[in-house]
């Protein structure tokens, strides 16, 4: 065991440094290379390409240690039989949740405890210990790791590959920037910044793997921010135009809200559990450090309440409570559900939910490979992935409110999407709702069904970005899909690629085929999509009061299939807009097309089987608390979370309805955009006042400019008046004092010091003077003043002196 | 011996002394300088010697005015040097010319 988590960290080490070490080579380029040089571009691929290979290799080696037993079909059908055990008595396992006595009887009912196998964690350095508190850097590797871990690197690979092509036009020393106006109608000029951007991309990378692969709470904060700064930096790419540094502070600045949040969770985690680490770890002389995770959950998954149920019991990995002296050790459950909430906080601003949505769509100021990047394999899938390896800390009042954020989220930006008209903010806003999905997910007690989302999502939307990328460098950077149209016959790989993520997103899936195989036949975000509405209908089925939660996803299918469609009929169907756009479009060159075909299979097949596929046993394997185990809560709110068997029942009913939802959006779509029998135009004069409410964002941006950054303007007046009317009124009375003093005291250095001095000096000038007339120069005269001066010595002697 | 006294010796010195200042005061011959200093000199020497010889004092007087006669030959030597360069800066030896550092 120990032997295989040596193997797997250092294999996955190596995939997490290389691109640092990439990136301290990349930011030197200058010093080694020209500027005109595409080496950093090649160095950036061949770190990340061979992370991808550590990762594959790590994740195939992790499949033979544990003998696949993650794919073993063996695997579900226990799963089903102890549901059905549990689902006879649920009596029996409410109560065993609800007080400590009765957790051994849970813990039998439940045959085996399946997260512990490949499961490996450890630690690679100690940073610092205060008592017995420490901050280290560890890690922790399950399959949700090894999964993310190979899809980041893929996707990252794919990216790096495209932005060769992309970001071509850099490979200058006199770059014209056309979006910044200089005055007199000039355009800005600099050097060209190739092989910085690849080192920023090679940040962003270590970063996102750093994050994975952490192995404690606190050094996901680090990584976090990591990620954070990098996002800033490459959506400030472009930091000489005004909007691209105006949406880089606002991504930074809506992250810090949620960070808050974190800190406080982190705070509070530390103060009462003493820990951050994930794993539980046993030291050489015995001391046994039990992992974050095992505290909550102890050996069954489920959480141990006190008898009067207001604080949650700790245990260790073998379910016995932890003890301090002779009380047994608890953190208050309101305690627990604050720390989730700020834990979860700061997923609110990594992956853009309600209300800190709003810096996403504005990242769109960074170049399309970094939207890419941003939208599928990094940054926003860490809040995401956060909230999926956070899970087991989440009580099930924390479950509700990401459920309704998650759900939220997925509404508001399913319908900004609608009318928006720039081809990569629609997809900025498709991204917010597929992570308003995965947050529902999770949120309901989908746990891998969410990240199933997450990774399927990645492959599908990175391909859609490069496309949508592809779309703007062959129209000489145009975004605006009003002024496009008919491309498909100019570049017709991109376009059926294309295709394939809109089909994907859309959730298309040829009808009646599960009938005739058995399964379905669809592209991936079918199966995930479809996992997740799934999981949201038995929520509802069990939790009559939360209907919304199922609802709101059924309608948004149908408004994603739309969107998603109208953007691909407005791009790449029908007459061209405008004439010169579509003169001028281009297909690209192999080096940005070939990541599309690549990215566009596997955005195809990568949930091939759905459920009962490779990736999402893969991922419910980690599943972390056995999401079989009924939970409810005994607080402020009545929860049932749904089983597998619950979810593997309306399975059919739910993707009958998401499959309606889907091909209706799509009709709608067709018969708006692609063969005009209503023309959209009226509907939009018909519907002014929701047009235009949609088209504002949902007035977000404004109310936020009315609460926070209104207000702040204010303050910053009164503080400017305050500056000065009185801090300059004081320093200038200082200075005026000093001033005048410093004249008073040059008047008297002039005055008397000097004259001192000069005194001293014209005295004995006045002595010379009067003395140089004696210095005749005239040698008998001076023999005669001698004479005559011993003369008169002499008599003055002989006067003077007494005989 | 007794014929000539103390008196007699000190009032030659005298008249030698004066016969140098009076040379050196009115000379404006370079050289004529240099004589009434060696006239002065001389008168001095002859005060040394006479006081030697008619009080008590030993050969000190003698001494010292050999000395002074060595003094006076090395004095000599450098006066005649610094004549010969004032020769060559003013072509002449008066010394009443050499006033080019007065006041």
């Amino acid at each position: 065991m120990d032997s295989t988590g040596e193997t797997l960290k250092n294999l996955l080490m190596a995939a997490w440094l290389l691109p640092l070490l990439g990136f301290l080579v990349e930011i030197y380029a200058l010093c080694w290379t020209h500027r005109l040089s595409k080496a950093p571009a090649y160095l950036a691929v061949g770190c990340i390409a061979t992370g991808f290979l550590c990762s594959l290799s790590a994740l195939l080696y992790w499949g033979s240690e544990t003998d696949w037993a993650a794919l073993k079909p063996a695997h579900h059908d226990a799963t089903h039989a102890v549901a059905h055990h549990e689902e006879e008595h649920p009596a029996d396992a409410l109560a065993a949740t609800q007080t400590g006595g009765h957790v051994k009887d849970a813990r039998e009912t439940t045959s085996e405890n399946h997260s512990s196998i490949g499961v490996y964690g450890g630690r690679f350095y100690r940073l610092a210990q205060f008592g017995p508190l420490e901050i280290a850097l560890d890690w922790y590797i399950d399959s949700l790791t090894l999964v993310m871990f190979t899809m980041v690197t893929f996707i990252a690979t794919c990216i790096h590959v495209f932005a060769i092509g992309y970001m071509h036009d850099e490979l200058t020393e006199d770059y014209q920037d056309h979006e910044v106006h200089l005055p007199g109608g000039r355009h800005f000029h600099r050097p060209g910044r190739f092989y910085q951007f690849f080192a920023y991309l090679s940040l962003f990378c270590f970063s996102m793997l750093g994050l994975v692969l952490a192995g404690n709470i606190f050094q996901v904060f680090i990584f976090w921010e990591l990620v954070g700064i990098c996002s800033y930096l490459l959506i400030g790419f472009y930091i000489e135009r005004q909007s691209a540094s105006t949406a880089a502070n606002k991504a930074f600045i809506m992250n810090r809200v949620g960070d808050f949040g974190f800190l406080i969770g982190l705070m509070i985690l530390w103060t009462s559990l003493g820990t951050f680490q994930f794993y539980d770890a046993s030291t050489a002389d015995g001391h046994e450090q039990t992992g974050l995770f095992s505290m909550v959950r102890g050996d069954d998954g489920q959480i141990a309440l006190t008898e009067d149920k207001a604080a949650v019991l700790l245990r260790d990995s073998h379910g016995h409570t932890l003890m301090d002296g002779e009380t047994p050790r608890t953190i208050g459950y309101w305690l627990l559900v604050a720390a989730g909430l700020g834990i979860f906080a700061g997923c609110i601003g990594k992956s853009a939910q309600f209300p800190l949505q709003t810096w996403l769509p504005d990242a769109m100021e960074g170049p399309t490979p970094v939207s890419a990047l941003v939208h599928s394999a990094t940054m926003v899938a860490a809040g995401v992935y956060l909230a999926g390896r956070f899970y087991p800390m989440f009580l099930p009042e924390v479950l509700l409110v990401i459920a309704y954020i998650g759900c939220i989220t997925l509404f508001i930006a399913a319908t900004i999407a609608i009318v928006a008209t720039d081809i990569k903010r629609v997809l900025a806003y498709s991204t917010i709702s597929q992570l308003g999905y995965m947050m529902l997910g999770i949120g309901v007690g989908g746990w891998a069904a969410g990240l199933f989302h997450l990774i399927t999502h990645a492959f599908f939307k990175s391909l859609m970005f490069l496309c949508s990328g592809s779309v703007i460098a062959g129209c000489h950077h145009e975004q605006d899909m009003t002024k496009m149209g008919g491309l498909r016959r100019k570049m017709p790989v991109t376009a059926y690629t294309m295709l394939v993520g809109v089909i994907a997103i859309a959730g298309l899936a040829i009808p009646g085929s599960q009938y005739l195989f058995g399964q379905p036949i669809a592209f991936s975000g079918y199966h995930s999509k479809d996992a997740i509405v799934a999981t949201a209908l038995a929520y509802s089925q069990l939790n009559a009061t939360h209907i919304l939660l199922f609802v709101t996803p059924l309608i948004t299918a149908g408004i994603t299939s739309f969107y998603m469609f109208r953007l691909w009929f407005m791009t790449f169907t029908g007459p061209a807009r405008d004439q010169h756009v579509y003169d001028h479009a281009h297909e690209n060159p192999p080096v940005m097309v070939a990541p599309l075909v690549v990215l566009s299979l596997l955005a195809a097949g990568c949930a091939i089987g759905g459920e009962a596929g490779w990736l999402f046993s893969l991922i419910s394997f980690s599943e972390p608390v056995p999401a079989h185990a009924l939970i409810t809560s005994a607080q402020a709110v009545n929860l049932t979370l749904p089983s597998h068997h619950a979810v593997h029942e309306v399975h059919g009913t739910a993707g009958m309805l998401a499959l309606m939802a889907a091909f209706l959006g799509m009709g709608l779509a067709y018969v708006l955009y692609c063969r005009p029998v209503v023309n959209p135009a009226d509907i939009k004069r018909q519907a002014g006042g929701v047009y235009d409410f949609l088209v504002d964002k949902w007035r977000f941006d404004s109310l936020y400019d009315y609460l926070f950054v209104k207000p702040v303007h204010v303050v910053a007046r009164w503080c400017q008046g305050f500056d000065a009317n009185v801090l300059d009124r004081l320093l200038n009375g200082t200075a005026t004092v000093t001033v005048s003093v410093a004249h008073w005291d040059r008047w008297f250095d002039e005055t008397f010091v000097d004259g001192l001095v000069n005194l001293v000096g014209r005295v004995t000038n006045a002595c010379g003077e009067s003395l140089r007339v004696v210095q005749t120069g005239r040698l008998r005269q001076y023999v005669m003043w001698i004479a005559v001066g011993v003369v008169v010595l002499f008599a003055a002697l002989f006067t003077a002196l007494p005989k | 011996m007794d014929t000539v006294g103390l008196n007699a010796y000190l009032f030659v010195a005298a008249v030698l002394f004066v016969c140098g200042v009076v040379c050196m005061a009115v000379k404006r011959n370079g050289i004529g300088v240099l004589m009434g200093v060696e006239l002065v000199l001389n008168g001095a020497n002859l005060n040394l010697v006479a006081f030697a010889r008619y009080t008590d004092l030993g050969l000190d007087g003698q001494v010292m005015a050999l000395f002074v006669i060595v003094l006076a030959a090395a004095e000599a030597a450098i006066a005649l040097a610094i004549a010969l360069n004032y020769y060559n800066n003013h072509l002449t030896i008066d010394v009443d010319r050499g006033d080019d550092l007065h006041g």
